[in-house]
């Protein structure tokens, strides 16, 4: 690892965050994007929640963790508080793991 | 998480975010263990920790560097993951407002978490707060979380306790309040289904960017779902 790769990612990663927030963000924006920005959260943590279930890498895989965050979803539209849906997740997810013997 | 009406919970959202800080934590003994052994010192893991702060540009950053892949290697596929909070980042504009120094530090802690955290929120204050613990607590355990882990060299494995299903879990309680309205629920559906799509088939990274376009349901304005969904991340 070179400290030119750390400076590098540094300085990128926060040029993200900083255009997003402050260069373009702060202005007044016509409605229409205001109301798809409304919708990034759930466009974009819902492709999250697949991609951190269903895959490894750039495979599609079914395993331990669809039980976890199955349970977690089912606690979650019941409005279980963050916490518990959290620890059900990771627990249920963990007792498949170790009742399949690996997954 | 409460309705319109009812009084705001906001130790609710401390509570919230203490917890999801302590599981980051654990990845962050993860990331310092696994820069170390990819050849990173132990102030380079603490400074990609403290400079870069977005846990999966990293994670990808130091893979590659330990299969041996150049820095243009490791840096194309690390940018890709984090330019996702460029679009965050235009979401909490909205939310979080001041100064331009207080914007530039709230800008560091943009990252999947703290914007999820917020925009459950349907209230302006509760949502602020949920940013800002959610990110503060969030940016301490992750740094000392790899402080730890490149000091120790070994950590447990967060497999062994279903942590890794932790985070989606997670999410899929942050984005359950978007799901409550039509527009909010489409854009869910074509955002996971747009990410699935292309997992196999594109760099990692690219899937989730892609998701984003799933927001353009938003542009026609003649539901009053349309205007509920604004209202969660917007209006005062």
């Amino acid at each position: 690892m070179t400290w030119t790769l750390v400076a590098l990612l540094a300085a990128a990663a926060y040029a993200c965050k900083v255009t997003g927030m402050v260069l373009v963000g702060g202005r007044r924006m016509p409605p229409v994007l205001d109301r798809c920005l409304a919708l990034v959260p759930a466009a974009l943590i819902a492709a999250l929640v697949v991609k951190d279930t269903f895959s490894t890498g750039d495979q599609l895989v079914l395993d331990a963790r669809a039980a976890g965050v199955g349970v977690a979803a089912i606690a979650a539209w019941r409005r279980a508080p963050l916490i518990v849906v959290i620890v059900l997740g990771a627990a249920v997810t963990a007792l498949v793991r170790r009742v399949a013997g690996g997954g | 998480m409460s309705g319109s009406g009812e009084p705001v919970d906001l130790r609710a959202v401390v509570v919230a975010s203490i917890t999801l800080g302590a599981a980051v934590g654990v990845f962050g003994v993860a990331f310092g263990v696994g820069a170390v052994s990819a050849g990173g010192s132990v102030a380079q893991a603490c400074v990609l920790s403290l400079a870069v702060f977005t846990g999966a540009s990293q994670f990808s950053a130091v893979s590659v560097v330990a299969a041996g892949g150049t820095t243009g290697a490791a840096l194309g596929g690390a940018i890709l993951l984090a330019a996702r909070n460029c679009v965050y980042g235009l979401t909490m504009s909205r939310v979080v407002t001041g100064s331009l120094p207080r914007r530039l530090v709230a800008a560091q802690l943009v990252i999947d978490e703290s914007t999820a955290m917020a925009t459950a929120q349907n209230d302006r204050r509760a949502q602020q707060l949920a940013f800002w613990c959610t990110g503060a607590t969030i940016y301490v355990c992750w740094n000392l979380g790899t402080l730890v882990g490149a000091l120790a060299g070994t950590a447990i494995d967060p497999q062994t306790y279903g942590l890794d299903a932790a985070f989606p879990a997670g999410f899929v309680a942050m984005v359950a309040p978007h799901l409550r309205h039509r527009v909010g629920l489409t854009a869910a559906v074509l955002g996971a289904g747009i990410c699935v799509a292309l997992i196999p088939f594109t760099p990692v990274g690219v899937p989730i960017l892609c998701a984003a376009a799933a927001v353009l349901v938003g542009i026609p304005d003649r539901t009053v779902a349309a205007r509920v969904a604004i209202d969660t991340v917007g209006a005062p």
